[in-house]
């Protein structure tokens, strides 16, 4: 049974933009796969409709053999946005243990379940901190903590480290392939860098511009546990190198720009 | 890790004590101010005969020393000083405020939670609600006063009546906007959780809209005084700071510094109802600096 399974899938916003065409994607259970491309390529709505936090026009989508709706409802996939998204009024704690809350855990059983969580992001000694009190980095180490303290299997990362700066993005790169290895999830992560994507991943999606499509796939096989000598490797700027050809194939335009939120009614 | 440190502390021990000193500092100097400009305007006034916005004398403008006076002085003789009746004018009052807060507070944010959830109702229901607050109170407070007194309502409760009346729609109107100021992502996080209205609302909407809850609250607590003075004076309703203004008044020509006594112990109310909402601001709101208003 495959971690997400998407067929046809197709997305319209309703000014007649097609955001996404056609898409075919199989994740197996235990992949870290990135899906990279332009600004406007649809990765980021690719990524809610798996989620199911948007529909998709056309299409079907599964996730852990589930129709993506009753797998929102089952709690199968955790969420990391490009923002930590904490709740200031929550201490780090209480903000990791929020899902657990919604799920009617008990006490005794969250608090040790945050423990094990602020061990795992190495946060140990900020529990009682509030969200505005930690930098970036560490913001996000929460907000990862809390998409994994329910244990799904599945990982949704948009952008997760697209706010850091580089030093703080590579260390945390590494922190998350570390925590991957540890609760063997399955991750399905949104970039714009190439160099995060390789470094990352197993298997690397790379997108089209308007229409959305899959333009190709790269099989990363570098070997496991990647460390930073891995960004050094000549395999390392080969794979780079193979993406970023496939990306200016697909018509990838230069530069960057953000993509514009596409948020459903918020109630 | 080395990288990712917290931020210091703002204040260290030692910027804290002069700022301290330096708040102590603050009220004296502030009082001494408002002291030195009414004697100052007073002083140039009766020396300049002025008469324009009013002509400055003994009975527009008494000396504050007077004003003070007046406090200790009895009203009838042998009888208790004036204090004593404002002390007691002020608790009535302060009790048609206090319940009128409370209950406006209450309906302000029940009203905003419910169009919160509907367009339909906020689209209908707003308009309505802004007109409520267009209606003179004085027009409307013997109507509330009669009508609540003929089902037998004690008439300090249609004071309150009164008072909440001005209080729940500044609640509602701030509380409608904290409930709708969650950013999209904090909502979808929700929705990743397959959260339901009710703990979205619990656990979101309800927290996030607290600072703009108690913006409104710091407004509605002096304007309950100011509601439930105005709320005495058609209510015909003894006892109260309304009943003091409207007594005083008669007498203004002869003792000015009783009315004026009066307004500074109304102030005082308003300030204290004030205060506690910021104190409870502080005991209840956990939020980043910039955050706070």
């Amino acid at each position: 049974m495959n971690a997400v399974s998407l067929k046809g899938v197709s997305k319209q916003f309703n000014a007649g933009v097609t955001a996404l065409d056609g898409i075919d994607l199989d994740v197996e259970p235990g992949e870290f796969v990135s899906l990279i491309g332009p600004s406007g390529c649809g990765k980021s709505t690719l990524l809610r409709i798996i989620g199911d936090l948007t529909k998709p026009t056309a299409g079907t989508v599964q996730v852990n053999g589930k129709p993506a709706e009753r797998a929102r409802r089952d709690h199968e996939y955790g969420i990391v946005f490009q923002d930590a998204v904490l709740y200031d009024w929550r201490t780090v704690a209480k903000n990791i243990s929020l899902p657990l809350e919604l799920l009617r855990w008990s006490r005794t059983r969250r608090n040790a379940r945050v423990k094990d969580m602020m061990e795992l992001v190495e946060l140990t000694g900020f529990e009682s901190h509030h969200p505005w009190q930690l930098s970036g980095g560490m913001q996000q180490r929460v907000s990862i903590a809390r998409a994994l303290s329910f244990s799904p299997t599945l990982l949704l990362m948009d952008e997760p480290f697209g706010a850091l700066d580089e030093m703080t993005r590579e260390r945390l790169n590494s922190e998350l392939l570390r925590i991957w290895q540890e609760t063997s999830s399955t991750v399905v992560f949104v970039t714009h860098s190439i160099p995060e994507a390789v470094f990352l991943s197993t298997r690397v999606v790379v997108m089209s511009a308007r229409p959305g499509r899959v333009a190709g796939l790269v099989d990363v096989d570098l070997p496991q546990p990647r460390t930073s000598a891995t960004r050094e490797e000549p395999r390392f700027f080969e794979l780079v190198t193979r993406v970023r050809e496939q990306l200016a194939a697909a018509g990838a335009p230069l530069g960057e720009t953000q993509e514009p939120a596409l948020v459903e009614e918020p109630l | 890790m080395s990288a990712i440190a917290v931020e210091p502390s703002r204040r260290g021990i030692v910027g804290a004590l002069p700022r301290a000193a330096a708040r102590a500092l603050l009220l004296p100097l502030g009082l001494a101010a408002l002291w030195g400009l009414w004697e100052g305007y007073r002083w140039l006034g009766i020396r300049g005969h002025w008469t324009w916005p009013f002509k400055v004398n003994d009975t527009n403008m008494p000396h504050l020393s007077k004003i003070w006076h007046a406090f200790g002085q009895p009203l009838q003789p042998d009888g208790p000083p004036l204090r004593h009746y404002l002390w007691h004018y002020a608790l009535f009052t302060g009790k048609e405020a206090l319940a009128g807060f409370a209950l406006g507070a209450v309906i302000g944010f029940l009203l905003a939670v419910v169009l919160a959830h509907s367009t339909l109702l906020r689209r209908g229901l707003l308009p309505y609600i802004v007109v409520s607050q267009t209606v003179p109170i004085l027009a409307i407070a013997p109507m509330v006063v009669l009508g609540l007194g003929t089902k037998g309502v004690n008439p300090w409760v249609a004071v309150a009546v009164i008072a909440a009346y001005l209080t729940f729609f500044p609640v509602a109107i701030n509380t409608l906007r904290g409930l709708h100021s969650p950013e999209p992502r904090a909502l979808e996080l929700m929705r990743s959780y397959a959260a339901g209205r009710w703990k979205i609302l619990w656990r979101l909407r309800v927290p996030a809209s607290l600072p703009y809850v108690f913006s409104a609250l710091k407004i509605s607590a002096t304007a309950s005084v100011i509601g439930a003075i105005i709320g005495e004076t058609p209510a015909s309703l003894q006892g109260g700071l309304g009943y003091a203004i409207v007594n005083f008044n008669q007498y203004y020509s002869t003792q000015p510094a009783n009315l004026w006594a009066t307004i500074i112990a109304c102030a005082l109310l308003g300030i204290t109802f004030f205060l506690a909402v910021v104190l409870l601001e502080r005991l209840v709101l956990k939020r980043a600096p910039e955050h706070v208003a």
